[in-house]
């Protein structure tokens, strides 16, 4: 479902060569729930922008939902990213002064989906994230808890095959942190491939696979026995 | 996305800043009035010029005697010849494209009605004037040939002196005296307006030339038919340099004046000279227009300076809207649709800025005022044009970004 070749990045930073990617060979199936772990600098950020379609590596090859995005043209990732991934940040990246149901249909509105079926489907995300009650509210009259649900939402709206969430419980208290974690699991329980970036051990106990990184490299690729919930 | 979206989006942008909108609008605003009001003024000045050349009459010459000296300086009034009424006649008996040649003296005088009195301009006539002028009666009648043969005592009255000596009353068949000389008022005149110098032209009394040269403006040792000047029409306009050289041909003849002599008279074109200030307050107004324009310019690096500062603001919001699948068109446009749409706004508030402006112009010079409305729709086009020109590059920035970088921006 999600495939990385040999994939390898160089930066260049003033006159040297930094290498954040080296030669790294993933494949996530569909329905996996997958942390990222790793200091910083390790190449996981990296790695996670390979995946998300937001950047291309130097050399090797990425498959996502068999298409081949690793040469794709600005626009055609723009495109997949609409289609594929659903993203879902540390700072939340709501759009503020808009209320939640239009921050969920922002996907849509790039897909081209028409206006009436906009209005449903972010509906739908957002009961299934447990908001429909809060739909009229703009960000600043939500909690951070609900505002990251919101973020949720609308990585859900557009049925991505892949939900990468970088840091998602960074900027929330741990009660909270753990409602988050909880929501993935349930996602991911009801089928939804899901990619956690973390540095918190917590957070990463929620995955049922944990893939470390170090210098650009996997130096671990680790199955553990899923986590019990509440 | 769809336009109806990027319009809400843009508009909703515009709202969040509202102070520096509308001050980022000023600039749109000022420019557009500007332009506007002075292509609008200048239309009315115009029509105003047009209505001033027409109200002298068409095609008209004033033939005067005395010459022009070298320098410019008039020499003292008949010196040497004095016009008469002979060299009217003559005038329009030899040069056929002459439609009338009148003979006038002119002085001022005070006409008294009972207590009332009022001073103006006496000008003694004969019945070829209102001709040669396009002058209209308004109440009453012209003088009849026999009056102006016979210096009859009866005035026509322009309609300012009608309103100072008998207000809204009918002044027909009433007796005004000037310099102590009672005449009948048989006639008044249509209302013409301030003639190109902006005097008011409907200050006049008009009584037959012979009456005129008697008592009224009368100077003791001059002869019996002399005049102050000539007013020639001519029928058609491409005739009047033509017909100028043949007026200065018979009336040298008539003088017998040398060849090589200066002419002893002057012939004035009136339409050239209102067209030649009408030309230099053309270019005047050009001149402001152009200096409008720059100000419109100005307001357009006003839009890109703040569209600068707004793409800079929302790096986290353009990073976010690519990440969800905004492809770099829809980023440019949607910037593009923002700068736009502030320039309409403002463009359409510089339109009803410009009216005011306008209509208060108008009302003070008491100009006719004319609003083109193409000039209206290019103002419009022009400001949506600058929003596009000077929104491009902000746009084409913020469409740049690379994501990852936009999102990470604090």
């Amino acid at each position: 479902m999600l495939v990385c070749e040999d994939l390898h990045k160089d930066y260049l930073v003033g006159n040297e060569t930094v290498c954040a990617l080296d030669d790294v060979s993933v494949r996530v199936e569909r329905g996996e729930f997958l942390s990222v772990m790793g200091p910083s600098g390790s190449g996981k950020s990296t790695f996670m922008n390979m995946v998300g379609c937001l950047d291309t590596p130097t050399r090797g090859r990425i498959v996502v939902d068999g298409e081949t995005v690793s040469e794709l043209s600005r626009d055609a990732l723009a495109e997949v990213r609409n289609r594929k991934i659903g993203f879902v940040f540390q700072q939340f990246h709501l759009l503020g002064r808009t209320s939640a149901l239009d921050n969920v249909e922002l996907p849509l509105l790039y897909g081209g989906v028409p206006r009436a079926e906009r209005a449903v489907r972010a509906e739908q995300a957002l009961e299934r994230v447990g908001l429909r009650d809060r739909m009229g509210h703009v960000p600043a009259q939500l909690s951070g808890g609900q505002q990251q649900r919101v973020a949720i939402a609308r990585a859900l709206v557009n049925r991505p095959v892949v939900l990468l969430a970088d840091e998602p419980t960074g900027a929330l208290d741990s009660a909270t942190g753990v409602e988050i974690m909880e929501l993935f699991q349930e996602l991911n329980e009801a089928g939804i491939t899901v990619l956690v970036v973390t540095h918190e051990p917590e957070v990463a106990g929620y995955a049922r696979r944990v893939l470390r990184f170090r210098d650009g490299r996997v130096i671990a690729d680790e199955r553990q026995p899923a986590r019990m919930t509440a | 996305m769809p336009l109806v979206e990027l319009l809400r989006v843009a508009l909703e942008a515009l709202r969040v800043n509202l102070m520096r909108s509308i001050l980022t609008m000023l600039g749109i605003i000022i420019g557009v009035a500007a332009v506007i009001a002075m292509v609008t003024v200048g239309a009315g000045a115009q029509a105003e010029i047009d209505r001033q050349i027409s109200s002298l009459g068409s095609n008209l010459f004033m033939v005067m005697s005395g010459a022009r000296s070298r320098s410019g300086v008039r020499m003292a009034t008949g010196t040497e010849m004095r016009l008469t009424e002979a060299d009217a006649r003559a005038l329009k008996a030899e040069i056929p494209e002459i439609v009338a040649s009148a003979p006038t003296m002119r002085g001022v005088a005070q006409v008294v009605v009972g207590n009332t009195n009022w001073s103006t301009t006496i000008q003694g006539i004969d019945n070829e004037y209102l001709v040669a002028r396009g002058w209209q009666i308004d109440e009453g009648r012209d003088l009849e040939p026999q009056e102006i043969r016979s210096g009859s005592k009866v005035a026509l009255l322009g309609s300012r002196v009608a309103t100072e000596l008998f207000g809204a009353g009918n002044a027909i068949g009433q007796t005004v005296r000037i310099k102590n000389v009672p005449f009948t008022v048989v006639g008044t005149l249509v209302e013409k307006g301030q003639s190109s110098m902006g005097s008011d032209q409907d200050d006049i009394a008009m009584i037959p030339l012979g009456a005129a040269r008697g008592r009224v403006l009368g100077r003791t040792g001059t002869r019996a038919d002399t005049v102050n000047v000539i007013f020639v029409s001519v029928a058609e306009g491409w005739m009047m340099d033509d017909v100028e050289r043949q007026i200065a041909e018979v009336l040298r003849q008539r003088y017998r004046v040398r060849p090589g002599a200066e002419d002893p008279f002057g012939i004035r074109n009136m339409s050239e000279i209102v067209e030649t200030r009408a030309e230099a307050r053309q270019v005047f107004n050009m001149l402001l227009a152009a200096v409008a324009s720059v100000s419109l310019v100005v307001g357009g690096i006003g839009i890109m300076n703040i569209m600068l500062v707004s793409v800079t603001e929302r790096t986290r919001e353009i990073g976010l809207r690519m990440a969800v699948g905004a492809k770099g068109r829809d980023i440019l446009l949607q910037f593009l649709v923002e700068a736009v749409t502030l320039c309409l706004i403002g463009g359409f508030l510089g339109i009803l800025l410009a009216l005011v402006i306008t209509f208060g112009i108008a009302r003070i010079a008491e100009w006719p005022v004319l609003l083109q409305w193409p000039v209206v729709v290019l103002a419009l086009g022009f400001s949506g044009a600058i929003g596009i020109f000077f929104g491009f590059y902000p746009a084409r920035k913020a469409a740049a970004k690379d994501p990852i970088e936009a999102l990470r921006t604090e």
